[in-house]
C-alpha cells in the first residue's frame, strides 16, 4: 500500500491494533476482579499489592521485558510449568509473547482506573441491592459494574492506547520479526535506523493523531460523566 | 418475633446490644440519641455487615449464630436508607423492576406493584432518571421499591431526617398508612420523639451501644422520665380517626378509638387542618402543658374540649410540676401538667374523677 505516495506496510498496523484489542479484553477479565480485591481489602498488606501492581509504571520496560524473557523463554520456570500440563508451544517472540507482555505492562493503566471507580461507590447502595436479594455476581453484574462503567470506559482506552505506544517490552520478548512481530512503535525505529525518513514521518504521524484523539477523548468520558452526576 | 443478643465493632464505636427480645409486628420504634448504637444495631440484624456476632432469631428461624449468619440478601428485608441509596444508573422505573424482578414470586399477592406505585404518586416519574429528583421523591421511590420487594420485615434507618419539613410531614402521612396497610412488621429508627408517637407501637430505647429497654409505646408515655419527652414535657398519644364535622371540610373532630370492650369513644375538636383530608386511623398527640384540669363542667370557656377523665396517678414532672396521668373514657392516658399548688389546693388524688380541659390538640406531626 502507497499513501501520499509512499509505501506503506500495513502489517504493523494491524498487528499492534489486534495486540492492543486483545490486551484490552484480558485485562478487563483480569485487571478488573485484581482492581475489585484490591479496592475491598482491609489489610495492612493492601499497599504490598498496590505497589505491585504500579510496578510497570515506574520500571523501565526493559527490566520488565528481561525477567519476562528469562521465564518464558523455551526453557523457563513458566514454559516448563505450563508444559506439564501438556503445552508444547512458545511464549517468546510470537504473538502470545507480545500479549503476555503487553498484558503486564498495561495492568495500572486499567487496574487504576478501575480502583477508584470501585471505591467511589455507595456502600448504602450496595447494601440495598443485597437486600432485595441480589447475590455477589448478580451485584456485580447489575450495580457495581454499571456503576463503574465510566471507569471501565477508562482503563478499557488507556489500556488500549499505552498498548500501542509500548515499544520496549514488545521489542525485548515479541522480538522484531519483520510480518510477523513486528510493532508500529518498532517499525518506525526500524525506518530511523535505515533512513527511510518518509515511512518514518507517516507511521509517526498515525500515532500522534491516534494518540491524541484518545486523550480527547477519555476526557470528553470524564466530562460527560461528571456532568451528569453534578 | 425478633430475640438476640448482637455485638458489632465499626472503628471505634462498640455496639453490645445485650438480650433483647420484642414482637416484630406493627411497627418498633429504635429510639436513642445519636452515636446510642441505632443504625449499628439495624445493621447487624440486618446482616449487612460481616463483623457481627452474637445471636439472632427472626420467630423462629435463626439470622445469627456466632460467626454464622444468614446471608442478608435471604432475609427478606426492605431497607429505607437515610438517602435512599437509589441506582443512580437506572431510571425509577429501573429501580422498581430491580426489586420486583428479585421478589419471591409465591408470596404476597396483597402486595401489589400498582397499588404502591399509586399510593406513593410515583406513576408521573417512572421514566425518569433518579439524580435530579428531590429528597422526597427519592425516599418515596425508596418506600416502594422496599415494599414491592415483597418483604417480611421492613427496615428503615432514620428515613426523614434528611428531608425539609413538609417532605418530612408528607412522608410521614405515606409511611403510617402504607405500612398500616399493608401490615408490614417495621423497625425503624429515629430521634424524634414525634415520629415514634406518631407511627411506633413500641420503642426500644438504646444507650451507649447497648439495648436498654423494650417497653409498648403507652408504657413509654406513662413514666414521667420517659426519654420520649423532650423539654415540651410529657405528651400524651391517642389513637383514633379523622372526620370532618357536618360535612364542613373546615371543621375537624378527632374520634378515639376505646381500648377496653366497655369504653367509649371520646371526641377531640380540631383547629381547621386544610393539610388532613385522610380520614383512616390516625393519632392525636396532646401536650401535658395543653391539658388543664377542673372539678366540673366549665361554661363561657374557650376551651371546647372537655373531657371527663379519671386520675390514674400523680408524679412528680419538674421541681414545683405534676404530671397527673389520667384515663379517659376509652381507655386512653391523657396527661396534664399542673402544679404542686394546684394538686395542693385542689386537693387531688388518684381514683377521682375530674374534666380534662384541653386547650389544643394537634394531629400527630
Amino acid at each position: 500500500m502507497t499513501l501520499f505516495g509512499i509505501p506503506l506496510d500495513t502489517h504493523p498496523i494491524w498487528l499492534t491494533l489486534q495486540v492492543a484489542a486483545v490486551t484490552t479484553i484480558l485485562l478487563l477479565l483480569i485487571g478488573v476482579p485484581i482492581a475489585w480485591g484490591l479496592s475491598r481489602m482491609r489489610s495492612r498488606w493492601r499497599v504490598v499489592f498496590e505497589a505491585l501492581v504500579s510496578l510497570p509504571l515506574v520500571l523501565p520496560p526493559t527490566v520488565l521485558g528481561f525477567y519476562l524473557i528469562i521465564a518464558m523463554n523455551p526453557n523457563g520456570p513458566l514454559t516448563e510449568f505450563l508444559g506439564r500440563f501438556g503445552f508444547d508451544g512458545q511464549l517468546t517472540f510470537n504473538f502470545a509473547g507480545l500479549v503476555i507482555g503487553s498484558v503486564l505492562f498495561s495492568l495500572p493503566f486499567m487496574v487504576q482506573p478501575m480502583m477508584s471507580a470501585f471505591q467511589g461507590l455507595s456502600e448504602e447502595v450496595l447494601d440495598a441491592a443485597r437486600l432485595m436479594r441480589a447475590g455477589f455476581l448478580d451485584r456485580f453484574f447489575t450495580v457495581i459494574l454499571p456503576l463503574s462503567r465510566q471507569g471501565l470506559l477508562v482503563g478499557s482506552v488507556l489500556t488500549f492506547a499505552h498498548t500501542v505506544g509500548e515499544f520496549g517490552v514488545v521489542l525485548m520478548v515479541g522480538g522484531n520479526i519483520e510480518g510477523q512481530t513486528r510493532m508500529v512503535s518498532i517499525a518506525i525505529f526500524d525506518h530511523v535506523e535505515s533512513f527511510e525518513y518518509a515511512q518514518a514521518h507517516l507511521l509517526s504521524a498515525v500515532m500522534v493523531i491516534f494518540s491524541f484523539a484518545t486523550l480527547v477523548g477519555v476526557y470528553l468520558i470524564n466530562r460527560r460523566f461528571s456532568a451528569r452526576l453534578g | 418475633m425478633f430475640a438476640g443478643n448482637l455485638t458489632l465493632t465499626v472503628g471505634e464505636f462498640r455496639m453490645a446490644s445485650g438480650d433483647f427480645a420484642f414482637d416484630s409486628d406493627g411497627v418498633t420504634a429504635l429510639f436513642g440519641r445519636s452515636g446510642s448504637g441505632k443504625s449499628t444495631l439495624l445493621r447487624a440484624m440486618a446482616g449487612l455487615d460481616r463483623q457481627t456476632r452474637g445471636q439472632l432469631r427472626f420467630h423462629d428461624e435463626t439470622w445469627q449464630d456466632g460467626r454464622h449468619a444468614l446471608p442478608a440478601e435471604q432475609r427478606d428485608i426492605g431497607m429505607v436508607f437515610q438517602h435512599a441509596a437509589l441506582l443512580a444508573h437506572r431510571t425509577v422505573r429501573g429501580n422498581l423492576d430491580f426489586a420486583a424482578r428479585r421478589a419471591p414470586a409465591d408470596r404476597g399477592a396483597a402486595i401489589d406493584r400498582d397499588q404502591i406505585i399509586e399510593r406513593t404518586g410515583l406513576g408521573p416519574l417512572l421514566d425518569r432518571a433518579v439524580g435530579k429528583l428531590s429528597g422526597g421523591e427519592r425516599q418515596r421511590i425508596a418506600i416502594a421499591r422496599a415494599l414491592i420487594g415483597k418483604p417480611r420485615v421492613l427496615m428503615m434507618d432514620e428515613p426523614l431526617a434528611a428531608l425539609d419539613w413538609r417532605a418530612k410531614a408528607e412522608l410521614l402521612d405515606l409511611f403510617e398508612t402504607v405500612i398500616r396497610d399493608f401490615g408490614i412488621p417495621t423497625v425503624i429508627i429515629t430521634h424524634a420523639p414525634a415520629e415514634v408517637e406518631r407511627l411506633a407501637d413500641r420503642v426500644v430505647f438504646m444507650s451507649e451501644g447497648r439495648v436498654e429497654r423494650v417497653e409498648t409505646l403507652k408504657e413509654a408515655l406513662g413514666r414521667v422520665d420517659s426519654p420520649l419527652f423532650t423539654e415540651e414535657g410529657p405528651v400524651a398519644s391517642l389513637d383514633g380517626h379523622v372526620e370532618h364535622v357536618d360535612g364542613d371540610p373546615h371543621r375537624l373532630r378527632f374520634v378515639t378509638t376505646p381500648q377496653t370492650g366497655t369504653g367509649q369513644p371520646v371526641t377531640f375538636q380540631l383547629g381547621a387542618d386544610g393539610s388532613t383530608t385522610e380520614h383512616g386511623p390516625r393519632r392525636l398527640r396532646v401536650r401535658a402543658d395543653d391539658v388543664a384540669l377542673a372539678r366540673k363542667r366549665l361554661d363561657n370557656i374557650s376551651m371546647q374540649n372537655q373531657l371527663p377523665a379519671r386520675i390514674e396517678r400523680i408524679d412528680t414532672s419538674a421541681p414545683g410540676r405534676r404530671a397527673v396521668f389520667l384515663t379517659l373514657e376509652d381507655g386512653q392516658r391523657l396527661v396534664s401538667e399542673v402544679t404542686d399548688r394546684a394538686v395542693a389546693d385542689m386537693g387531688l388524688d388518684a381514683g377521682q374523677a375530674v374534666i380534662a380541659l384541653v386547650k389544643s390538640a394537634a394531629l400527630a406531626r
